[in-house]
């Protein structure tokens, strides 16, 4: 592994070795390291591009990575990985995918990430997105997940795209069990000429689910930005929809959340917001002694921390 | 020293140019304790403003310490040690009380700065120090947090603007403390805007803006029972209806 992939590694999934525990880490195409424990298993999958993950119930505190990097430029691919989490397991799953591209083609990387936690299950899953190289042909990720909660599961999805995707496609579909909880938290950072267009379908299908999505963004220059957060309620729930976005430049941000009950008992929220930097937050800052520019950047750390 | 000369601030509506501030003169040593005081709308807050960099004042000069303020940027004035609390102070998604007392101090603080910090303002740190200073912040707290950073800058000249406004009685007790502190301390020039008796009763020196001049100035002694005499306006109808019961 050269500088270029240690770096990507660091980024998008804070590793600066091999990671302990069960690990896949996927590079230009193919596996390039893979190790299972006793209670998480990871597998090829059989006729297509990916690996399964098994995780054995009552598997507690223990964590698996699965970073992919894009080193080679023009590699196109898609992969399919399906993670079988067990009952009462509480673990923490780190994806995420660098593309470097140095080159001229474009480099694209289509994960398909299927979820299926049991009764009583916590996972805490860390999605991150990066770009970078100084090649003309563009980084692009159509990242799609779906996950189904069982009875009682509960789930935490960070998912952050902070610079360097020039396309990205996201869509994500989680059905909400009986009991169960998801807390999903995107960011997003686009500059440029960047597009990023992300749907969010959460069906609450069990009685007392409950499920909440933090959407922050920055829309820089003159990026594209397209939201499509959609609650549906089916049974006695709770489901609460916050989109904030800073605009800046040029930029464009649609932000069109949508809650539907088909219950009587579901109790869904909305809120949506776009505006540009506050200019007596930037004032602030500045009589603390900071420039225009690092209040500016300061803002904006905090807000998409 | 803060040396004032011939300050003015005017701006231009529907054709006609109003004068916020007309000829402010003043000069105000090292570490004196001085409280400005006035009616609404008298210039003060501008004044105060023109200090920090936040308005451009379109005569005059300002120059602390031997240094030209006038023309020099917020930032610069911030890193020449003068420092400005907001009578409203903004709020910040995402960002901590820890983050903005950081961002003060211009380095990372010990916990013990950051409990002092807060203790002065009357909060605690424990409480306070991860909450974010966004929405789900009260007024009071907001403006607590706001005097924290000030204070926290270590600043050789302070600026406040209505500190105590929207702040509770209890806390107000522990702000006239921690500003008797600044003041017995003797290692800061503080400017205080306020209209409580209780901070005008502090201060070296009294300093009357009113119609975007200096109206007067002289110890509390020498300006309290003048204050007290008059009415909130200086509003003839009002004075009749509102005699004896005057403040400012």
């Amino acid at each position: 592994m050269n500088q270029i992939d240690k770096n990507l590694l660091e980024t998008v999934a804070s590793l600066h070795e091999i990671p302990e525990g069960a690990y896949n880490i996927r590079k230009d195409g193919k596996s390039e390291a893979r190790n299972s424990t006793a209670a998480i298993q990871i597998t090829p999958k059989e006729g297509v591009d990916g690996i399964e993950i098994h995780i054995a119930p009552e598997t507690r505190e223990q964590s698996v990575h699965i970073p992919v990097i894009l080193a080679k430029s023009g590699i196109q691919e898609t992969v399919e990985n399906d993670f079988y989490v067990g009952e009462n397991s509480d673990v923490l799953i780190v994806a995420g995918c660098g593309i470097h591209n140095s080159g001229s083609d474009d480099s694209a990387h289509s994960g398909v990430h299927t979820f299926y936690i049991g009764k009583g299950a916590h996972v805490k899953y860390v999605e991150k997105h990066y770009g970078e190289g100084e090649g003309t042909g563009s980084r692009i990720m159509n990242p799609k997940t779906v996950v189904y909660l069982e009875e009682g599961a509960s789930m935490e999805m960070d998912m952050t795209q902070i610079r360097g995707i020039d396309s990205t496609n996201r869509e994500t579909t989680i059905h909400v069990g009986a009991g169960a909880e998801v807390v999903l938290t995107e960011r997003l950072l686009t500059h440029g000429m960047q597009k990023a267009e992300s749907r969010v379908d959460i069906f609450l299908d069990g009685a007392d689910s409950t499920a909440r999505i933090l959407s922050r963004s920055v829309g820089q220059d003159q990026s594209e930005q397209i939201f499509f957060p959609c609650m549906t309620g089916n049974e006695k729930c709770f489901g609460h929809v916050q989109c904030d976005s800073i605009i800046m430049g040029d930029a464009r941000i649609s932000s069109i959340p949508a809650i539907r009950a088909n219950c009587v008992d579901a109790q869904l929220i909305h809120e949506a917001a776009i505006g540009k930097i506050a200019g007596d937050q930037l004032l602030k800052l500045m009589t603390l002694g900071l420039t225009e520019e690092e209040a500016e950047e300061h803002i904006l750390n905090g807000f998409l921390k | 020293m803060l040396k004032i000369e011939n300050l003015q601030y005017s701006v231009a509506q529907e054709g006609k140019t109003t004068g916020i501030l007309r000829g402010i003169d003043l000069n105000v040593e090292q570490n004196h304790f001085m409280v400005i005081t006035g009616p609404n709308g008298g210039g003060k807050t501008t004044l105060a403003k023109c200090i920090m960099g936040l308005a451009e004042p379109t005569g005059g000069s300002i120059v602390w310490n031997g240094h030209g303020l006038t023309h020099l940027s917020i930032t610069e004035r911030a890193r020449l040690g003068v420092r400005y609390g907001f009578q409203q102070p903004p709020r910040f998604k995402g960002i901590t009380v820890r983050d903005l007392l950081t961002v003060a101090a211009g380095k990372d603080l010990s916990h013990s700065e950051e409990c002092a910090l807060l203790t002065q303002v009357g909060l605690c740190a424990k409480d306070y120090l991860n909450r974010e200073v966004d929405t789900s912040l009260s007024g009071g707290e907001l403006k607590r947090i706001e005097i924290a950073t000030v204070l926290a800058g270590k600043a050789s000249l302070m600026i406040f603007d209505e500190p105590e406004a929207g702040i509770d009685l209890w806390s107000f007790t522990r702000l006239t403390e921690t500003f008797g502190k600044l003041r017995d301390r003797r290692n800061a020039t503080i400017l205080i805007i306020s209209h409580q008796e209780r901070i005008l009763s502090m201060a070296d020196t009294i300093l009357m803006v009113s119609d975007g001049k200096i109206t007067g100035r002289g110890t509390p002694e020498e300006i309290l029972p003048q204050i007290t005499g008059e009415t909130v306006c200086f509003c003839k109808a009002l004075d009749g209806n509102a005699e004896g019961g005057a403040k400012v």
